[in-house]
């Protein structure tokens, strides 16, 4: 029962927060407790809550104090957590993400692999073959922080951040893995990219996922990736 | 309809509303106006609804050309206002005909002033929202600041007679040196010696300011023996105020969602206002509240912000 705490942590964030941490560790186990949380919230509505933000170890609860207080959230959020068995929740979804992995997509793809003494079609094996858990989404507009990375992919990030990293690049950063959905600077170790607009706000649902969804992989190559480029313009 | 054609875009001038709530879980930050206080009292003077579009000004001010006759408003940071080279006042509303040059001078005292028109500017909605994040390019003009021959749409004002202003004692003073009145936490179990520090010193705003956040410089603010600033990351709140590695806090903003390093202490709302205000040099004071003054304090802001349209619109209909 690695890190799970036996009774949630309420941190004061300034008039209008509170996080409710239920562990101190990244792990499956404290994130299933979270997810089923977000959605018992989701479902009961307490009164005076704005926004419920799932994070790897925490709930971020934004709410207006002048609809509720503190302690009438302990409350809901305790009666909450004795009824939680009776809670149907929604399974996670599996979203697969496909990848042109290496060349000029993937700049870092030999590091990595010299790092390991792997080879290059060693890690597109690796990281494709294996399901990842979005713990959290920030940073940027859909940027998912995914665990499940295997041991022998760990990577240290880079030393001097790239200013530039293009939308839909996929990176490592030590036990991390993720996906840059816009252009913006970034330190990840490159390894390949998807054609898939990952946040696309004119889209009814601007996101293909949200956090407690699984992620794969799917190993595509050059052709392909400009086939469902060209698809996605039209 | 066509109200403005931008002549001179200004530094960083954005359209802006109240904020894009309910996707910081996707990670999309609230944005919106950062002074709430004089973005409404701009809307509340040309008689549009609270989160009606306008300009959020950064400095210095547009050129604008007026394209069709409407009323304007212009509030926040102290800058010389004109219509055609003629000085206007600032907080009261006032009409522009098609022809007339709206521009203004560098602020003197504050950051950001607030340009609201009758009807409020019209760009599409992004998620609920018209407020520009530029670092997720959305919202406002395709994500971006204004730029020369920009053209803006706007809605139709209901009347061109609602000439009113905001009484001068119900705006906000300017000072050089402010304090900040916070909430310890969420991390302040990171720190002991620390939060002394934190809360007996002056830091001063730097430079490096925007709506993302404020990088203070003061004295180093370190954590506890064997305790890392680092933590696993989890979202934020605007008026976080975050020590990262080198012990100088950042008060963390509008336009962030996620953040990785120890929170000290977080802003109460009500002062939100004066740090979209606060200059880089100005100085800066930490002062500890407990949750019942701070929800005391929060009811006393909403409430002032609920008299604004009574002290307003009283004077309109007498």
């Amino acid at each position: 029962m690695g890190g799970l705490f036996d009774k949630a942590v309420f941190r004061l964030v300034g008039d209008r927060g509170v996080i409710v941490e239920y562990g101190d560790e990244i792990s499956p186990e404290i994130n299933i407790r979270i997810r089923t949380m977000a959605a018992a919230i989701n479902e009961e509505k307490p009164a005076g809550i704005v926004e419920v933000i799932p994070t790897y170890r925490s709930l971020l609860i934004v709410y207006d104090p002048l609809a509720t207080d503190l302690k009438s959230l302990e409350d809901a959020l305790q009666f909450m957590e004795g009824r939680l068995d009776q809670l149907e929740i929604p399974r996670p979804r599996t979203v697969e993400i496909p990848v042109s992995y290496g060349g000029d997509f993937g700049p870092d793809i030999e590091f990595v692999a010299q790092a390991h003494n792997l080879t290059v079609e060693d890690v597109i094996r690796i990281h494709s073959g294996a399901l990842y858990q979005i713990y959290m989404i920030g940073f940027t507009p859909g940027f998912p922080f995914l665990g499940g990375l295997p041991e022998h992919l760990k990577t240290p990030r880079l030393e001097t951040p790239r200013p530039l990293v293009p939308a839909g690049s996929v990176g490592i950063a030590n036990n991390q893995t993720g996906v840059y959905p816009i252009d913006s600077p970034g330190g990840w170790r490159l390894i390949g990219r998807t054609p898939l607009s990952l946040f696309n706000p004119s889209r009814e649902n601007p996101f293909l996922y949200r956090a407690g969804d699984m992620i794969k992989f799917v190993r595509i190559s050059q052709e392909e990736y400009n086939r469902i480029m060209a698809e996605g313009k039209t | 309809m066509d109200l403005f054609k931008v002549l001179e875009p200004g530094p960083f001038t954005t359209i802006q509303d109240s904020g894009r709530y309910g996707y910081q879980q996707f990670g999309i930050p609230v944005s919106g106006a950062l002074d709430t206080f004089s973005y409404l009292a701009a809307n509340v003077l040309v008689g549009n609804p609270d989160d009606a579009a306008g300009l959020e000004i950064t400095f210095m001010g547009p050129r604008l050309e007026t394209l069709s006759d409407t009323l304007v408003a212009v509030t926040g940071a102290e800058v010389t206002l004109f219509v055609n080279d003629q000085p206007q006042a600032m907080w009261a509303s006032f009409r522009v005909r098609r022809g007339d040059v709206i521009s203004m001078k560098a602020s003197s005292k504050g950051v950001r002033a607030y340009l609201a028109v009758a009807g409020g500017l019209l760009v599409p909605k992004v998620m609920g929202s018209r407020s520009t994040y530029t670092g997720g390019k959305i919202g406002g003009l395709d994500g971006r600041p204004l730029a020369r021959g920009d053209r803006l749409n706007g809605g139709s004002p209901v009347s061109l007679d609602r000439i009113v202003f905001l009484p001068e004692d119900l705006r906000p003073r300017f000072a050089t040196e402010v304090t900040l009145r916070v909430l310890p936490g969420p991390q302040d179990d990171h720190f002991d010696a620390g939060l002394n520090v934190f809360f007996s010193s002056v830091f001063t705003v730097t430079s490096k300011a925007d709506r993302m956040g404020y990088r203070l410089d003061g004295p180093i603010i370190e954590p506890k023996d064997g305790v890392s600033l680092s933590i696993i990351s989890e979202p934020s709140l605007s008026g976080a105020v975050q020590i990262p590695s080198d012990g100088q806090p950042i008060i963390l903003l509008v336009e962030q969602t996620a953040s990785g390093y120890a929170k000290i202490a977080t802003i109460i709302t009500a002062d939100l206002d004066v740090v979209a205000q606060a200059r880089p040099g100005d100085k800066v004071r930490f002062e500890r509240v407990d949750l019942t003054e701070a929800h005391q304090l929060h009811r006393d802001y909403r409430s002032i912000l609920n008299h604004l349209r009574d002290a307003i619109e009283g004077q309109n209909s007498a």
